[in-house]
C-alpha cells in the first residue's frame, strides 16, 4: 500500500508540474464548451426567438400579392422589409448584402391576375364536377409564375428548406382563399362572408411539440444539455496529451528501466496512474458541469439540468474517465516520442469525437458513418450521457452502452500491458 | 551448488538481439567475487551494456544462467531485485521531481519504509553534496548533480551488489572525485561494485579486478596488477589497446 501511495504522490507531483498538460485538460475544454454552447444557442435563438430578415420586392399591384405578404408576416419567422417594385435583380442582390438580410423574394408583376385566373379555372372545374354549370368562358391560364427566392449562400440547407416550406404554405393560403371566394361567389352570387372565410381557412388542427423522455419528464432539452456532456467526454479523452506524454517520458528517460530492476510490480505503477488520471477526469467533469450549472445562466446561456439519476451520472463519468485513461496509456506505450504521442493522440481523439457524434449528431450521418459511429468508445459515452441528460434515464437503461465501454477499456489495458512486455519494459 | 563467495556467476551465457542486430554472446562465463571492485571494459559495441542488462534482468538470456548472490536473475524475483542496485548510464529518474521526491518514490519501490527512506535520504544527500538543493526540481541541475542523484537512487536500499554503467560520464573533476570516493566507501562496507567506463585511468584507481570484453567474448579477466604484469603493460589503457587494437569501432 505504501508503494501505491508513493506512486500516487509521484504521479500527482509530475502532473502538477506539467503546466501545458493541465491547461490542455482544463482550460481548453472550458473554452470549447462555453464557445460552442454560445454559438449553438445563438443559432437556436435566431430561428426560435429572432426573426429572419427578408426583403420583398413586390412587382404586382393586386390584392393577392398583398395577401401573400400578410401571410408571410403571419408565419412568424420573418421580419419583412419591402423593396421598391422596380428594383432589378442586381440591386436586389446588393440590397441583400447591404441590409444584411439572408433572403429576398420577388413577387412577379402579374401575380394577382394569374392567381385570380387560376382560381377561376379551378373553381369552374370544381363546379363542373359538382354537376353545376360553370362559366364556360374560363380557360386554363397555366401555372402562376414562380416566386423567385434569392438567398445568401451562408444560409444552411435545412434552414433554407424550412423557409421554402413556410413560403409554400403562405402561397397556398393565398391561392386557396381566392379559389374559395370564387367558388362561393359562383354558387351564391355574393361574396364569401369574412367570418366563414376565416373559419374555413384558419380553423386548422394545431400541433403541440412534446419532447419524449423515458421517465415522462416534459422539460425540453437545451443547447447546454447537448454540449456539456459532449465536450466533457472530449476533454476527458484529451488527458492523452498529459498522460500519454508522461508514459513516453518514463520510457525515454529510462525510468522504466530503473523501475524494472526494483522489487515492485509495474502494475502498481499502472494502477497509480489510473487512480490519479481518473481523478483528473472526474475533476474535469465537475468543473465543466459546474460551468453549465452556475456560469451559463450568468452569461445568458441556458443552464444545465442535471439528470435525476446522479449515481448513474457518476458511474458514466468514472467509466468514461477510465476508458480515456486506458486509451492514453495504450497510446503512450506504443509511441516512441512525444511528437508521436501528441500527434496521434490529438488526431485520433478528434476523429473518434467526429465519428462518435460529439461534433455532428449521428442521426445526420449516412448509414455507413452511423455504423462506424457504433465502434467509437466516445459514442457509447455520449449515448449514455444523453440518455441521462436528455431522456432522464437511469443506470439500468444505459447498461447497454456501459458494457462495451468496459470491454474496450479492458482491451486497452491488455494491449498496453502486452506492449510493455513486448518492449521488454516490464 | 551455490558458491557463497560469488557475487555474480555467469555460466554458459547465450544471447542475441532480435534479427542478430548487435552483439551476440555464446557460452560466456564470468565470475565476480563478493567484495570485489570489478571493472568491465571494452570498445563501443563490445557488449558491456548488454551484459549489464542481462545481469540486471532487463534482458533475458537465450541460454545459460546468471546468478546474483546465488539467485537466478531470470526468475525476476523480488529477492534478486533487492540484492543489487543499478545506476544506468542515462538519468533514469523523474526530472520534474526534486532529489527528495525521487528518493522517496524509488525508495518505496525498493521496499523501504517511510522512516528508512527519510534516514537514507538525509544521509545520501549530505554525502553526495545535494543537501542545499534537496527540494529543487532536478531538471534545473547540472549534469554532474544529476549524476549524483542517479547514484543516490541506485544505492538507497543498501544493495549488496552495485552495478554502474558509466557513472561518471560527462562530469567535472570534483563530481568524479566525489562519486569515486563514495563508491570506495561503499566497497569498504562490503558492497560489491560492478562498473563499466571508458575512463580507464579512473577505472584503474577504482577497480581491483577487470575483464576486457570484445565482440561478446571475454578476452582478459583477472586482478589488474597481474594482468598488466602478464601482458607487460604499464597501465590499463595500454593493455586495452594491445588486446582490442587501435582501429575505430562503429557501434550502430
Amino acid at each position: 500500500m505504501f508503494k501505491l501511495w508513493a506512486s500516487i504522490k509521484k504521479d500527482v507531483r509530475v502532473l502538477w508540474r506539467d503546466g501545458v498538460g493541465l491547461a490542455l485538460m482544463f482550460i481548453m475544454p472550458v473554452v470549447l464548451v462555453v464557445v460552442i454552447t454560445d454559438i449553438q444557442n445563438s443559432t437556436f435563438e435566431l430561428i426560435n426567438k429572432n426573426k429572419l430578415p427578408v426583403l420583398i420586392c413586390n412587382r404586382d399591384t393586386g390584392a393577392s400579392s398583398k395577401q401573400l405578404i400578410e401571410a408571410i408576416k403571419k408565419v412568424g419567422m420573418f421580419s419583412v422589409d419591402n423593396l421598391p417594385k422596380n428594383q432589378d435583380e442586381k440591386t436586389i442582390a446588393d440590397s441583400l448584402k447591404k441590409k444584411d438580410a439572408l433572403m429576398s423574394i420577388i413577387i412577379p408583376a402579374d401575380f394577382t391576375r394569374k392567381v385570380m385566373a387560376k382560381s377561376k379555372t379551378t373553381a369552374g372545374k370544381a363546379l363542373t364536377s359538382f354537376g353545376l354549370q360553370a362559366d364556360s368562358a374560363q380557360k386554363d391560364v397555366g401555372d402562376v409564375d414562380p416566386l423567385v427566392l434569392y438567398y445568401n449562400p451562408v444560409l444552411q440547407e435545412s434552414l433554407r428548406l424550412s423557409v421554402k416550406g413556410a413560403l409554400q404554405s403562405a402561397l397556398q393560403l393565398v391561392e386557396s382563399r381566392q379559389t374559395l371566394r370564387t367558388l362561393y361567389f359562383d354558387i351564391n352570387d355574393k361574396p364569401l362572408p369574412e367570418k366563414l372565410e376565416g373559419e374555413m381557412l384558419n380553423n386548422k388542427a394545431t400541433i403541440t411539440d412534446v419532447p419524449v423522455s423515458i421517465n415522462g419528464s416534459l422539460k425540453p432539452p437545451n443547447s447546454a444539455q447537448h454540449n456539456v456532456p459532449a465536450w466533457t467526454i472530449f476533454a476527458m479523452f484529451f488527458v492523452i496529451m498529459s498522460l500519454g506524454g508522461s508514459v513516453v517520458r518514463e520510457k525515454t528517460s529510462g525510468s522504466y528501466i530503473r523501475l524494472k530492476t526494483l522489487p515492485t510490480s509495474y502494475l502498481v505503477g499502472m494502477l497509480s496512474k489510473q487512480i490519479v488520471y481518473v481523478g483528473v477526469t472526474i475533476l474535469q467533469a465537475i468543473v465543466i458541469f459546474s460551468l453549465g450549472l452556475w456560469l451559463f445562466p450568468a452569461i445568458n446561456l441556458p443552464a444545465l439540468n442535471l439528470p435525476h439519476d446522479v449515481f448513474g451520472l457518476f458511474v458514466v463519468t468514472i467509466l468514461t474517465g477510465w476508458c480515456a485513461v486506458s486509451y492514453a496509456i495504450c497510446v503512450g506505450v506504443f509511441a516512441e516520442t512525444h511528437q508521436q504521442n501528441n500527434g496521434f493522440g490529438a488526431i485520433s481523439i478528434v476523429i473518434l469525437a467526429a465519428i462518435g457524434g460529439l461534433m455532428v449528431p449521428t442521426f445526420t450521418m449516412d448509414t455507413s458513418l452511423k455504423t462506424i459511429a457504433n465502434f467509437s468508445p466516445m459514442h457509447w459515452c455520449l449515448q449514455a450521457y444523453y440518455d441521462l441528460f436528455l431522456e432522464n434515464s437511469n443506470l439500468g437503461n444505459i447498461i447497454g452502452y456501459l458494457i462495451p465501454l468496459v470491454i474496450i477499456t479492458l482491451v486497452f489495458q491488455l494491449v498496453a500491458i502486452w506492449g510493455l512486455k513486448r518492449k521488454n519494459l516490464i | 551448488m551455490v558458491d557463497d563467495a560469488l557475487a555474480v556467476n555467469v555460466e554458459n551465457l547465450g544471447f542475441h538481439y532480435p534479427g542478430n542486430d548487435g552483439v551476440t554472446f555464446s557460452g560466456l562465463n564470468l565470475k565476480v567475487n563478493k567484495g570485489e571492485r570489478f571493472g568491465l571494459f571494452g570498445p563501443n559495441g563490445a557488449g558491456k551494456t548488454t551484459l549489464l542488462s542481462l545481469m540486471t534482468g532487463l534482458l533475458n538470456a537465450d541460454q545459460g544462467s546468471i546468478k546474483l548472490l546465488g539467485l537466478d536473475v531470470s526468475k525476476h524475483s523480488n529477492a534478486v531485485n533487492r540484492s543489487f542496485g543499478f545506476v544506468p548510464q542515462d538519468f533514469s529518474f523523474y526530472q520534474e521531481l526534486s532529489p527528495v521526491e525521487n528518493l522517496e518514490f524509488f525508495g518505496a519501490w525498493a521496499g523501504l519504509s517511510k522512516n528508512q527512506i527519510k534516514i537514507k535520504t538525509d544521509e545520501l544527500l549530505q554525502i553526495l553534496g545535494l543537501e542545499d538543493v534537496r527540494h529543487k526540481q532536478v531538471d534545473k541541475f547540472s549534469g554532474g548533480m544529476k549524476r549524483r542523484v542517479n547514484l543516490a537512487i541506485g544505492v538507497i536500499h543498501n544493495p549488496q551488489i552495485l552495478i554502474l554503467d558509466e557513472p561518471t560520464v560527462g562530469v567535472d573533476v570534483q563530481t568524479r572525485h566525489a562519486i569515486i570516493s563514495y563508491l570506495m566507501e561503499l566497497n569498504k562496507n562490503g558492497t560489491t561494485l560492478i562498473y563499466t567506463s571508458h575512463q580507464l585511468i579512473e577505472a584503474e584507481g577504482l577497480c581491483n579486478v577487470a575483464a576486457l570484453i570484445d565482440s561478446g567474448e571475454i578476452i582478459a579477466n583477472g586482478n589488474i596488477d597481474k594482468l598488466l604484469e602478464e601482458h607487460k603493460q604499464e597501465d590499463l589503457e595500454q593493455l586495452f589497446l594491445e588486446l582490442t587494437g587501435k582501429e575505430y569501432r562503429n557501434d550502430v
